[in-house]
């Protein structure tokens, strides 16, 4: 590229730049400033202070809270990779072009209605007296504790992450070159063989990707935990509320925010490695 | 003087005339602006609006509607849930953002304190027709010096589902530990409450003053409670829990949930059990710095008044207790049946027979240890299973 066509992009890359210098990084650099600030009767005061990293991060109940969200995350991106990849896989290699088009328009459409209606909707399906336990009911068996317990928190996670994931997959898949499925086909590989060996390497970047994204979602949300968890035990976003609950102390709450992002830089950081790393 | 000494005056002086004059068109226009402004609304021209910071309902129509058409206003809500939430939001905004302020009791000295309020002239209000219970409310006076006025208040027990609990049983703080509730048993997610109503329990008469062992106490009834608790839920969750049965028995609420969804038919209810029970309360203040300070002293009159106190009293989002005597006369006149629910009749038992008998303590922040003691333990009870 000539210095010149360089030179002309510029002003093309300074609006996202912008907004980038805004509305992340000076917030983040704020989040990390008031951490060290103190709280003097409900307000907030400048100072230079660990004491609140050093009360949060002596907490067993914070190093708990942070355990409970990374497995409850980890299983959101586990449940809802498997259960979008099925689907995926019938997108991407199975239906007509217009019909895949159709099918992911669809699959944007849960994102018009709000995302705490909907979790607010699956409380219908999973009380002791909901929809669910009548139709086990109806077949004999026992009905199940589902609302409230961290099975309550996955059905949510999944309701949020399941549409984005399947975009993202169904786009990694439909990408991948037919003739080498094809020649796997040839060369006398079954159905599971061709998956594994062929599908599923040539698309981990997109069911990686996928599943970061679930973990994000997951990581951060506090709907899902708090109206179908039952808010207990708590998640880092549970505590972030009850900390700022706690005599205003957003400075402790910022300590919980900056490990949050910490964790998912981390986390996004190892997942790219992992999707775009070579081979051996 | 010199004829070059006025040329060199001259301009000058026109430049200091040109500039004055500007000087004072700018500072007119602001004025004349206002004046403008505020003979349009007082002669029946554009709205005025009176900003208030309260818990949801109290700026709806169903109060306000009556005070905005005979003021010429618009009630302008900002909405919080909890005592926390209330003092995040004044501090984070300037004076004046708020003309009234509604708040729970036990926050009132502490946004006095932390110059959030004006002071009221206690003649404007019809403090003669309170109950004397409420009359000199603790905390809402300094001295002689008056902060805020009650408006409504309320008691938190135990809220059950009339269907699965019975009321004799719903009558101890025992039921909660009931085997056969076990699981469906929620809490109103706010320490304050659940705290104060467990250490009842405990023993504790002042439950919010407490000791070191007494506070060591409390936390180990807590502890044991745990296995039998569903989860913690906000104002919604608490209503649905309530409405789809999942929750049975919730700790930490009182009739402002309860009678909201009975009124919609929900097979709820609650009780001041035999341990005590404890009480909310509701007052009104304005703002420091209020724009609208007449409107504001209007509306605190308007609500407190007998009429209005039944409005308060009936209001949609929640209902309550309210504290003007004849404010009960009236209400049991237009409406016997919601006096007679909630206990406000000047014959036979009424509300006031528990708070005298002492069943009734008022909600409030720790006394001896902090605010962040209590709700650290919250945060550790919560992660408890």
């Amino acid at each position: 590229m000539s210095s010149n066509t360089s030179r002309r992009r510029w002003p093309l890359l300074l609006p996202p730049l912008l907004w980038q210098l805004t509305f992340f990084l000076l917030p983040l650099l704020f989040l990390f400033v008031i951490s060290f600030w103190s709280v003097v009767n409900f307000r907030l005061e400048p100072d230079m202070t660990l004491k609140n990293w050093d009360f949060m991060l002596s907490r067993s109940s914070f190093w708990s809270a942070y355990g409970h969200t990374w497995a409850l995350a980890l299983g959101a991106a586990v449940v809802t990779t498997c259960c979008s990849f099925p689907a995926a896989c019938s997108l991407a290699f199975t239906v007509s072009e217009r019909t895949r088009k159709l099918a992911l328009m669809f699959l944007v459409v849960p994102f018009f209605t709000s995302y705490l209606v909907r979790v607010y909707s699956w409380q219908a399906f999973l009380s002791d007296n909901g929809i669910v336990n009548a139709l086990l009911s109806l077949v004999g068996l026992d009905g199940l504790p589902m609302l409230n317990s961290d099975f309550g928190s996955l059905v949510g996670y999944v309701t949020l992450a399941l549409p984005l994931v399947t975009l993202v997959q169904t786009m990694g898949l439909a990408q991948i070159d037919r003739n080498l499925i094809e020649a796997a086909h040839n060369l006398r590989a079954g159905p599971v063989r061709t998956l594994f060996e062929v599908i599923m390497p040539l698309a981990k970047p997109s069911l990686v990707v996928g599943a970061l994204f679930a973990f994000i979602l997951a990581f951060g949300d506090f709907v899902a935990p708090t109206y179908l968890g039952g808010g207990a035990p708590p998640t880092l976003s549970n505590l972030i509320i009850d900390t700022t609950k706690s005599g205003q102390q957003w400075p402790r709450a910022a300590v919980v925010a900056i490990v949050m992002i910490l964790t998912l830089v981390v986390t996004s950081l190892a997942a790219v490695r992992l999707a775009y790393g070579r081979r051996k | 003087m010199k004829e070059e000494d006025k040329n060199l005056q001259s301009p000058f002086r026109r430049r200091f005339l040109q500039g004055s004059t500007a000087l004072a068109a700018g500072s007119a226009l602001p004025l004349a602006l206002t004046s403008a402004n505020s003979w349009a609304q007082s002669s029946g021209g554009q709205p005025r609006t009176l900003t208030m910071l309260a818990w949801y309902g109290h700026a709806e129509p169903d109060v306000v509607a009556e005070f905005e058409a005979k003021h010429n206003c618009k009630v302008k809500p900002k909405y919080y849930t909890g005592g926390d939430n209330m003092l995040a939001l004044i501090s984070q905004s300037p004076a004046g953002t708020y003309d009234l302020v509604l708040s729970d009791a036990e926050y009132v000295p502490q946004l006095r304190k932390a110059g959030y309020l004006e002071r009221l002239d206690a003649k404007d209000y019809a403090f003669d027709d309170y109950f004397p219970e409420f009359q000199k409310f603790p905390g809402h006076w300094d001295g002689n010096d008056l902060y805020a006025v009650m408006v409504r208040f309320g008691f938190l027990g135990v809220a059950y589902n009339t269907d699965a609990v019975p009321e004799s049983k719903a009558r101890s703080f025992k039921v909660y530990w009931d085997p056969a509730y076990k699981g469906k048993v929620g809490h109103f997610d706010w320490y304050l409450p659940n705290m104060g109503e467990l250490s009842l329990y405990a023993g504790h008469k002042a439950p919010y003053k407490l000791e070191g062992d007494q506070f060591a106490k409390l936390k180990s009834v807590m502890k044991s409670l745990r296995p039998q608790v569903a989860g913690f839920f906000d104002y919604g969750g608490t209503f649905s829990g309530l409405k789809n049965g999942q929750l049975q028995l919730v700790c930490g609420i009182g009739d402002w949930i309860t009678g909201t969804l009975a009124r919609s038919g929900a097979k709820v209810s609650s009780v001041v059990p035999d341990e005590g029970g404890l009480q909310w309360t509701e007052s009104l203040s304005i703002g420091k710095g209020s724009r609208n300070r007449d409107l504001a002293n209007a509306f605190i009159q308007y609500i407190t008044s007998a009429q209005g106190q039944v409005k308060s009293a009936k209001m949609a989002a929640y209902p309550a207790l309210i504290p003007n005597r004849k404010g009960w006369e009236l209400l049991g006149q237009s409406d016997p049946a919601e006096a007679r629910r909630q206990g406000m009749v000047l014959t036979g038992h009424s509300v006031m027979d528990d708070i005298r008998s002492g069943k009734i303590v008022f909600r409030q922040l720790p006394v001896q240890q902090s605010i962040e003691d209590w709700n650290d333990f919250w945060s550790e009870y919560k992660e408890r299973a």
